[in-house]
């Protein structure tokens, strides 16, 4: 038996949060993402692979298999 | 009578203008509600915050945003904790994406035991920051050389400091800062070190346009009562400065007439 490509594609993606590997599941945009991790898009900045995600882009850019993202946020500082 | 002390002006950087010439920062508050009392305390208008992680596992309200109004306060988002040009252009970028401003506070540290910038580092980020559109408040040594070149680079204030960073040893030489006011166009503003009240206002008296501190407030036994003290510091170091010193002589001058003693 053979796995698909397909098949792989269905699978739950893995990415990277924080430097933390995590398995989302399948066909998340990265509103999604922030959604279900529970934070306020108003307040975060997303980078996905080393590039700056524009807020109104959340909602139609898909998780992908391997993405890498940076949550940042303002904290105290000097 | 004499004239009262010349009027002052506000403290104008690139395109906007603060009443108060006193920057802070955001940093190492017992409390995010002692943080506030204590910037309101010392009237500051900006504020300093860093670029983080988000904690996935704690609390959501942790960022800044919860307690700091944007509209009360100009946020000035810093490269705290970049080593190279490159990181401190990638933090650059993520404050700006939060949507507040197209400013920054450039910080590039060359030694983790002094935190002295990597003056190189800091020309390198400043010409590519600059070129992107950014306003950049360059933080730097005391060097005239550096601060020259970061003028050049297009920056929009130059940011020496007094000593380093969460040192609070003070003005460490006052020369070197005055004369970097005396050769720069754009706001000199003196950038760490200081450590209380005379320290502000010695530093404000060799006629840099601010001081930026953050540990002095965070760190001392009551913030609000130092950011008080720190407000009236600066206010009456730059008074002090625009009102002219008398010259310092090594020998005593009687205040009181010579003549008309008694025999």
């Amino acid at each position: 038996m053979t796995v698909s490509r397909e098949g792989t594609a269905a699978a739950a993606p893995s990415i990277v949060v924080n430097g933390d590997p995590r398995e989302v599941e399948p066909g998340l945009s990265v509103a999604e993402l922030l959604y279900g991790l529970g934070l306020d898009a108003a307040m975060v900045v997303v980078e996905r692979n080393r590039q700056i995600l524009a807020r109104q882009d959340l909602a139609g850019t898909p998780v992908e298999d391997g993405d890498r993202f940076e949550l940042v946020h303002f904290v105290g500082g000097g | 009578m004499g004239s009262a002390t010349p009027a002052d002006g506000p403290l104008v950087i690139a395109d906007r203008s603060f009443a108060s010439r006193l920057i802070v920062g955001t940093g190492k508050y017992r409390s995010n509600a002692e943080m506030v009392s204590a910037i309101r305390a010392s009237g500051s208008e900006m504020v300093t915050v860093a670029v983080r992680r988000v904690d996935l596992d704690r609390s959501r309200d942790e960022g800044i945003l919860h307690h700091l109004d944007p509209a009360e306060f100009f946020l000035l988002p810093n490269t705290a904790g970049c080593y190279t040009a490159p990181d401190a252009v990638r933090y650059a970028r993520l404050g700006r994406a939060a949507g507040l401003n197209d400013w920054v506070k450039l910080e590039v540290i060359g030694d983790d035991r002094t935190l002295l910038p990597d003056t190189t580092a800091t020309l390198d980020a400043a010409r590519e920051l600059v070129a992107d559109g950014f306003r950049v408040l360059a933080y730097t040594n005391d060097d005239l050389i550096t601060a020259l070149r970061l003028e050049d680079a297009g920056c929009a204030a130059v940011m020496p400091l007094a000593s380093p960073i969460g040192s609070g040893l003070g003005l460490v030489n006052p020369y070197y800062i005055r004369e970097i006011k005396r050769r720069l166009e754009v706001p000199v503003i003196v950038d760490a070190g200081v450590g209380t009240a005379s320290d502000a206002c010695l530093t404000m008296e060799q006629g840099v346009d601010g001081v930026l501190m953050n540990t002095a407030l965070a760190a001392a036994e009551n913030p609000v009562g130092m950011a008080g003290a720190m407000r009236l510091a600066v206010r009456a170091g730059r008074e002090a400065y625009l009102a002219g010193r008398m010259a310092s002589r090594e020998i005593a001058v009687p205040s009181s007439p010579a003549a008309g003693m008694l025999e």
